[in-house]
């Protein structure tokens, strides 16, 4: 057990020991990690996903428009993503067009989430696991031997930067808030676009604190990122797992569909086009029902079984072409591929993502992805500012259809995120969410392959079984 | 920040100082976030000490943290002042920095100290089928608590409740027509298991920050805040919107809404329920005021013991 009995086994002895962390903190949702270790080496993982709503029973039946508000409340972190996946799968069900403001209008509201989350992720998630925070409440208590090797020096500025960046990221939310309506769960993402035409006034709002923003991404966060890779170097050799990644892409640059992070599928070390018959979800260990595995989205059905035996978690196995995918940043960075920031070409002495090779599928590296991602979608936020057009439609009305099926796929801050609806006699018959902790949390399939976290967690460092603290430290790289 | 670097007394000593700094700054704002009877002198020194006794143990059920990302959003006292100066949260799964037992260590402990003292902060709701299979909270001794237990065993020691959100509050969302996981909110909760604990209701999906904070510190000052039929605060939503709409008076002229981007006239027909919705989202605005609802689109209810089926469909007239 974590954090109280001591069980030290000197190294070499060949003993395991089983380590578990529940609640793993710091994520949103409920997640237990339970590893056995040997010899100061994670051997073996299992990710618990520890709770079950019921999103997709609760939608069946409802006004197909509803889905919107509804899917956002699966994750109040990144509810505009949730929005833009389920306002996609309408559009492609209603068959509607955007108007060309209605696109940028929901590439702002995104993006601006995008930074939002990104630096919540980054400071006030990620960051105790490198850091000592103040000596109060809830920094304390906290690990005994917690591993922070970061100077005084470096852990004020870094302190001194998670205050800081409590008020950047709500300064993200006043951004979505101006086109939105409001955050938590925007009112301003529908089917057909958005519900606020953009006023001279409120873009100047946005761009006058979306300044701010970027002068910090690329002033402090970008920089505190890599002054990490210094004392933390181990930590971009260990935590890699399966190279796979699934990134169904992001941000429309243009009507025709073109998006700033790229859609693509990176298998065994090639790269492929999407094709989403591709994708299947294994219920043998989740607590559903044995008769829905194997299914695609398109045909999913969510049914649960919560005393299902040999079951450890709520969460469904996703699998693409067969293999377990990792989704998220990094996902996205590598199937995008574009150049690092100056201060990471600078650091890295490479120019490209895909030269960081095998240490970008690392603990550090999915921190490196994530805010040189920042980066990039801060850059991208300026452009679309320029395109905004004060005043014009973003709004597209369109009567429901009485049966259409319909397939949404975005990014999430956290990863790829599809959205599946299925409407008959104009109500939802069938709705599936397969989102990006979905992809990187699961547990074993029926092939019996780990999920991508799981299989992370194997050859990670726990010297020390009382403060394992790499455990958590490699969960939220993913930022579940 | 140089202040958050010193030994654990200096510390304390310098936090002191900024808590009393702290506390005339919001006196002054008291009357911006609705409070402003709660404060004088005496009180502000009641809070001081209250500050000291009641610790905050946050604890989340069936949420989505969303009412937590909401809480993060309040703009005075700021966010960085609520956890270094105001609040004394000892639990809370998102923001602390430690996990796994050592978390729920902290949490045994501080219960027991201030037993009957400190505050229960709910967020999510408590799936009561499957006996609380639904919602894992942590594992004790290699024993698996659940969200019914926990919410069982610490709302029984609590001094009072705040049910953050309408997930904790009435059940919400996952409560909702089609679920299965027998979601509940905390009152009702208390009500089968015959906890007495007084429970003050904070709905919305998610809260406003300003009735979160608001409600905690006439909780540490003044007790109890006066509640309406529905457990929540009359500070924060005794007023209707549709009364209070600024498009009442388009309303009233029948000028109403043919499509969801025209910017003058009543909501109605498309959808909004601000008619049977009461909270003050008119005047408060959201996100430091840039916007609300309304102005953007529709209400759909969201702090109603009836959200979602009794708004759903949302874009449809009541």
């Amino acid at each position: 057990m974590a954090g109280c009995k001591p069980q030290l086994t000197p190294a070499g002895t060949g003993k395991k020991i089983k380590v578990s962390i529940d609640p793993l903190t710091r994520i949103e949702g409920h997640l237990k990690a339970e590893v056995d270790v040997k010899d100061g080496v994670v051997v073996d993982a299992r990710i618990h996903g520890g709770m079950y709503r019921g999103f997709e029973q609760i939608l069946i039946g409802r006004d197909p428009r509803d889905a919107s508000q509804i899917t956002q409340r699966i994750c109040g972190v990144c509810p505009t993503a949730h929005a833009t996946a389920s306002a996609l799968a309408l559009d492609d069900a209603f068959n509607v067009t955007l108007t060309p403001n209605g696109r940028i209008a929901r590439n702002l509201i995104l993006g601006a989430n995008f930074l939002q989350s990104h630096i919540l992720h980054f400071y006030h998630l990620a960051a105790l696991d490198y850091v000592n925070g103040p000596e109060v409440a809830p920094f304390v208590p906290r690990y005994a031997k917690n591993d922070v090797r970061v100077s005084k020096e470096v852990n004020d500025v870094a302190v001194g930067q998670y205050l800081e960046a409590l008020e950047m990221r709500k300064i993200c939310h006043e951004m979505i808030a101006l086109l939105g309506g409001r955050m938590p769960h925007v009112q301003g993402i529908v089917v057909g676009g958005t519900t606020e035409i953009p006023t001279r006034e409120a873009l100047n709002a946005y761009a006058e604190r979306f300044k701010k923003v970027k002068k910090f991404i690329m002033e402090k966060y970008v920089p505190i990122v890599y002054l990490l890779a210094g004392p933390y170097g181990d930590l971009l050799k260990t935590g890699g797992g399966y190279q796979n990644c699934v990134a169904w892409g992001a941000f429309p640059m243009d009507d025709a569909g073109n998006t700033l992070l790229k859609r693509g599928v990176y298998t065994d070390g090639k790269d492929h086009p999407v094709d989403t018959d591709l994708i299947r979800e294994y219920v043998k260990y989740s607590y559903f029902e044995d008769s829905t595995t194997g299914l695609n989205p398109t045909q999913g059905r969510t049914l649960p079984n919560p005393h299902k035996k040999d079951a450890y978690s709520f969460i469904k196995a996703p699998r693409y072409n067969g293999k377990p995918h990792q989704a998220g940043p990094l996902a996205r960075m590598w199937v995008t591929n574009p150049e690092l920031s100056k201060i990471g070409q600078e650091t890295l002495g490479v120019k490209k993502i895909r030269d960081i090779g095998d240490a970008a599928f690392s603990i550090l590296g999915r921190h490196v992805a994530r805010a040189e991602e920042t980066a990039l979608v801060a850059n991208a936020v300026e452009q679309w500012l320029a395109e905004a057009e004060p005043g014009k439609e973003t709004f597209v009305p369109t009567p429901i259809p009485e049966s259409a099926e319909g397939l949404g796929l975005t990014e999430a801050p956290r990863g790829a995120l599809l959205h599946y609806i299925d409407i008959k006699n104009k109500k939802i018959a069938n709705y599936q969410v397969t989102s990006a902790t979905i992809w990187n949390a699961n547990p074993m399939d029926d092939m019996g392959q780990k999920g991508p976290m799981e299989q992370a967690l194997i050859g990670v460092p726990v010297p020390d079984y009382d403060n394992p603290v790499n455990v958590g430290r490699l969960v939220r790289s993913f930022d579940p | 920040m140089k202040d958050e670097q010193m030994l654990p007394a200096e510390q304390q000593k310098k936090t002191e100082v900024s808590r009393r700094a702290f506390l005339k700054v919001l006196a002054g704002t008291a009357a911006g976030i609705g409070i402003s009877q709660v404060f004088n002198p005496a009180l502000v020194s009641a809070m001081e000490k209250a500050l000291e006794t009641h610790p905050v143990l946050w604890v989340q059920g069936q949420s989505c943290t969303g009412c937590s990302v909401s809480l993060l959003n309040s703009v005075d006292p700021s966010i960085a002042d609520i956890l270094l100066k105001v609040i004394s949260l000892e639990y809370h799964p998102t923001v602390m920095a430690s996990e796994g037992e050592t978390a729920l260590e902290n949490l045994y402990r501080v219960a027991e100290k201030y037993k009957g003292k400190f505050s229960l902060a709910v967020e999510g709701s408590i799936p009561m089928a499957a006996e609380g299979k639904y919602c894992n909270f942590g594992e004790m001794d290699g024993k698996e608590i659940t969200m019914v237990d926990i919410v069982k065993d610490l709302g029984a020691k609590a001094g009072s409740v705040l049910a953050v959100g309408t997930c904790a509050a009435y059940g919400g969302i996952p409560a909702a027509a089609g679920g299965e996981t027998g979601a509940t909110g905390v009152m009702d909760f208390f009500q089968t298991y015959g906890i007495k604990t007084p429970v003050v209701n904070i709905p919305g999906c998610p809260p406003h920050p300003d009735w979160i904070v608001g409600s905690i510190v006439h909780l540490l000052t003044k007790g109890i805040p006066e509640l309406d039929d529905d457990g929540r605060p009359t500070l924060f939503y005794g007023e209707n919107i549709h009364d209070n709409c600024p498009h009442l008076v388009e309303y009233d002229a029948g000028q109403m809404l043919e499509k969801l981007s025209d910017v003058n006239g009543c909501r109605m027909d498309l959808g909004c329920k601000g008619p049977d919705t009461y909270a003050d989202c008119y005047k408060r605005k959201w996100n430091s005021g840039m916007n609300w609802c309304v102005d953007n689109s529709v209400c759909i209810g969201c702090v109603e013991p009836w959200f979602p089926d009794g708004s759903s469909p949302f874009y449809e007239p009541a």
